[in-house]
């Protein structure tokens, strides 16, 4: 490739640093923060309230809710972010005013991506960051790196569905199309996938499935996400019946990390691919 | 500066740009004439390189569009699309420091640009708040982002007013003289037609005819127009005067008498008009617009 054609970081910087201010001018950062701080708050303190019980019970039970809650709002949050960022410039009419500027396509939907991602970290970071300084702070430091294993992955998943939701508005003619396959997606990957692996085990009876299912989990970067967190030191992974089945030997951070970043780099790929035609 | 050989472009079935061959010079101020749909603003994207050509080959500065090198010239260029949209949430000043950096232009330019469009006052207004105008202006701020040697201007005086339209043109005309190179399309023919060295004719995709609105009008021959006012409101003398001459069918309207007279009967009429000069109280002689230049050349293929 000519060394023109490689996307240069100035560029990238500048699409990036004026998709991040956006977002911070808007106040959407900070809506997201409190949203996410204000649900872990509410989790932590009265999650068990239907036993009678109120206040922080440990960090195992806090995690589990809060891979529940995160796995429902924080994909729709990042679809919702970037179903329409290159559609967006598109229909506005900005798209080939940025384009006849010194910058390529590929430059061009990166600073989108960088941007709208380091606008969803400082969200998810402020959100879930400030809960739990108020939640964890007389905890044991092993509680600690487990909140914090949680909040990186968090973040992972966050720039996977961001990642999604600009492929999806490079492929989509329209951003009315585009909402559509945004929506879709969330109900994919959160509700679908999990009822579909469970009915094809059912129907299977398990031998047929049995070596690829961990394999198809992987398939689905919210499962992974899943996995991430509720394969700890205690006995987390067993409140989570479908999932407790993964080979303990593969839920590791160093094979899960590289699965949900090998998630952000193939919709960006196909972004990437279909965005330059 | 800008060659265009044999470049052609279709959107499905419909052929927007069909063979187009031209050459613009470097410091010339061209114009693209031609109706909604002719092609011109398709033009602009291919010699812009945000469209790629099916067929053909489009230079600019040197280096042709669709090659890596093109990306430096693209610094060198400024850009105002038609019914230009710039960031409503941003600035006026905002909104140039943003192209600034992706250009890569000192930012410190900018308040010296707004205050040449006349926006130094509106700067740290909201751009939602402008007039169409104002947009307009500050879009020609960011074309002009880096004193580029090569302007596209896309009908870029909508919105403005006479005055604006006035002090625009005088900022083009001193863009033009300290070396720019500047593509304009209008729909105003009157307004182009008194600026640009060369234009095109565009129709259907193709160019119908290039050159100076002088040689324009020569090479189609069309007729000039003559009017004349009577001194008294009996204008028969002149009529049957001017029926004995070659001249086209005459139009009375009060005491004005107006006729077409071919190029090659000028003189014969101003004799037959000296002539009759005490009966006259003015007399008036026009060459054929833009406008009918444009449409002769273009009836019946759009």
């Amino acid at each position: 490739m000519n060394r023109s054609n490689c996307p240069q970081w100035m560029p990238i910087r500048v699409i990036a640093g004026k998709e991040f201010r956006d977002r911070i001018r808007n106040r959407w950062v900070l809506a997201i923060s409190l949203v996410f701080a204000v649900f872990t708050l509410a989790i932590a303190y009265f999650g068990a309230v239907t036993q009678g019980i109120v206040g922080f019970q440990g960090i195992e039970p806090l995690i589990a809710s809060l891979v529940s809650l995160t796995i429902y709002l924080l994909p729709l949050i990042a679809l919702l972010l970037g179903f329409d960022v290159l559609l967006g410039e598109r229909e506005r009419g900005t798209l080939d005013l940025l384009l006849s500027y010194p910058i390529n396509r590929i430059e061009l939907l990166l600073g989108k991506y960088v941007g709208l991602a380091a606008a969803l970290t400082c969200a998810t970071l402020a959100g879930f960051g400030l809960a739990g300084i108020v939640i964890v702070v007389r905890a044991p430091a092993a509680d600690w790196y487990q909140y914090a294993g949680f909040v990186v992955s968090a973040v992972l998943l966050g720039w996977v569905f961001l990642s999604l939701a600009v492929c999806v508005s490079a492929v989509c003619a329209s951003r009315t199309s585009a909402s559509g396959v945004a929506i879709a997606l969330w109900f994919f990957f959160v509700l679908v996938y999990d009822l579909l692996l469970l009915g094809a085990l059912v129907l299977t009876g398990g031998a047929a499935l049995g070596p690829l299912f961990p394999l198809l989990l992987l398939l689905n970067p919210a499962d992974v996400f899943r996995i991430l967190n509720i394969f700890g030191p205690g006995d987390l992974h067993t409140m989570f019946g479908l999932l407790s089945v993964f080979p303990f030997a593969l839920a590791e951070p160093l094979f899960l990390g590289p699965v949900l970043l090998a998630w952000i780099a193939a919709p960006l790929g196909v972004a990437a691919w279909r965005f330059n035609r | 500066m800008i060659e265009l050989a044999g470049v052609a472009k279709s959107f499905g079935s419909l052929r927007a740009v069909d063979g187009i061959d031209l050459r613009i010079r470097r410091g010339e101020l061209f114009g693209f004439i031609g109706r909604n749909g002719a092609g011109k603003s398709t033009l602009f994207k291919l010699m812009l390189g945000l469209v790629t050509a099916d067929a053909g080959q489009v230079r600019v500065g040197g280096e042709t569009v669709d090659s890596p090198k093109f990306r430096a010239i693209r610094r060198t260029l400024g850009y105002l699309p038609e019914n230009v949209v710039l960031y409503d949430n941003l600035t006026g000043l905002e909104t140039l420091h943003f192209f600034a950096r992706l250009k890569g232009v000192d930012v410190g330019e900018c308040v010296p640009l707004l205050e040449q469009v006349g926006l130094s006052d509106a700067a740290a207004r909201k751009v939602r708040e402008y007039s169409k105008g104002m947009k307009q202006r500050l879009g020609f701020a960011q074309a002009l982002l880096g004193n580029p040697q090569l302007l596209f201007l896309d009908e870029p005086t909508n919105g403005l007013d006479p005055d604006g339209i006035r002090e625009f043109y005088r900022m083009l005309k001193a863009r033009q003289l300290a070396g720019a190179t500047i593509v304009i399309t209008s729909h105003i023919l009157a307004e182009i037609q008194q600026r640009v060295d060369r234009l095109a004719i565009l129709s259907a995709g193709r160019i119908r005819a290039v050159g100076s609105v002088q040689s324009l009008r020569a090479d189609i021959n069309l007729p000039l127009f003559i009017e004349i006012v009577s001194h008294t409101d009996d204008t028969r003398p002149l009529e049957a005067a001017l029926r004995r001459a070659p001249f086209g069918k005459l139009t009375i309207d009060g005491r004005r008498v107006a006729f077409a007279c071919p190029r090659d009967a000028k003189m014969t009429a101003i004799a037959a008009l000296s002539a009759l000069s005490t009966r006259i109280a003015d007399l008036q002689i026009l060459e054929p617009s833009l406008e009918d230049v444009f449409l002769s050349y273009t009836e019946g293929s759009a």
